[in-house]
């Protein structure tokens, strides 16, 4: 099915909703919205993907099996993502902070050059 | 297809399918899953600074925001817009092709590949407006005052993420370099077109990459 020619009619339509949720991403970011500007921009920005790899990259006329392995590509893509932000986000340090300056890790920061405190990591190291 | 008749062990040959291809069918689902299983490598390898750049930014939300505000939302959204546009070049120079239209497909090709430049045109504008203000990170950066010094951050990931996207479009544009003239030669036609699509995939990847970039960078803490 990969002989199919795309219309150039459907090439414009998917190129101006393109530009047009681009206007769109911009605006929503002058709006406040508080933690719903992330997930707006980055639905508008999957949404546009999605067209993107769908028509212009003809994954909609493509064979079942070239349909899957791109899923399974972000399907990884997503396992990446998700588990890691799930662990940084379920963390009990102090968010004021910055997780790498919050109880518990210290020992993950580096620290000025004192003999003593680099022995106590080494050995620590070790362990 | 030639028209005399063969005995089943005997190919049909067709001088643009490999001998270890059933027939063109076959080889463009090989090609177009090669391409694939290179483009997940890619999505991973953005996926992971995509990854470095949202533990940090939730680890300080007010550094990168401010970050983002010393950004040009203009020359930003100009960009995404020249992109997507060669975007839509691309796309219909693989139509041309398909379709047998030589000229055309130059034509796509060489407006692809000047969009592509403008795009990197406007980058090396942005970058030295970094460089000047001192806003690269480093010896010789200077925070702006009144900042967090973790806005250090922020613009590591910038330069390293939109860095590694400007490299991709520089390989992009060799590319085309090189299928320009290829086509001009009448190399492309509806029997054969898969390097032109496969190298329309590679350009729409790297246009993706942007379509997150431009709001992830540009566009946070502007309300």
């Amino acid at each position: 099915m990969s002989h199919h020619v795309v219309s150039i009619r459907l090439y414009l339509a998917v190129f101006f909703s393109l530009m047009v949720l681009t206007a769109v991403t911009v605006w929503v970011a002058f709006l406040d919205f508080g933690p719903l500007n992330d997930i707006l921009a980055m639905g508008i920005a999957i949404f546009k993907a999605s067209l993107v790899i769908l028509y212009f990259m003809h994954v909609r006329y493509n064979s079942k099996l070239t349909w899957a392995f791109v899923a399974s590509g972000f399907f990884w893509l997503v396992l990446l993502l998700v588990l890691t932000g799930q662990d940084y986000w379920s963390r009990d340090w102090d968010k004021t902070k910055g997780w790498d300056q919050s109880p518990g890790w210290e020992d993950l920061t580096p620290k000025a050059a004192d003999p003593t405190d680099a022995e106590e990591g080494h050995a620590s190291e070790e362990h | 297809m030639s028209s005399h008749t063969t005995s089943p062990e005997e190919h049909v040959h067709d001088p643009y399918v490999a001998h270890h291809f059933d027939d063109a069918e076959q080889q463009s689902e090989a090609v177009t899953l090669g391409m694939w299983a290179f483009l997940i490598t890619e999505i991973m390898f953005f996926g992971g600074l995509f990854l470095g750049y949202y533990i940090y930014r939730s680890a300080y939300p007010e550094a990168f925001h401010n970050g983002s505000f010393e950004l040009d939302i203009t020359l930003g959204g100009f960009n995404t817009v020249v992109l997507i546009f060669s975007s839509l070049t691309m796309a219909l120079a693989v139509r041309s092709a398909q379709i047998d239209r030589r000229k055309a497909l130059v034509g796509f090709l060489l407006a692809t590949l000047v969009l592509g430049t403008v795009f990197l045109g406007v980058k090396v504008v942005e970058y030295s407006h970094k460089w000047d203000h001192h806003l690269v990170p480093g010896k010789y950066f200077q925070l702006p005052p009144g900042q967090q010094p973790q806005m250090q951050i922020f613009f590591a990931f910038y330069f390293v993420m939109t860095g590694m996207h400007a490299f991709h479009m520089i390989i992009g544009a060799g590319i085309m370099l090189a299928l320009i003239p290829m086509s001009w030669k009448g190399m492309f036609h509806s029997r054969n077109y898969r390097a032109i699509e496969m190298f329309g995939l590679y350009w729409h990847f790297v246009d993706i990459v942007w379509i997150f970039l431009f709001p992830l960078l540009y566009l946070i803490g502007r309300n």
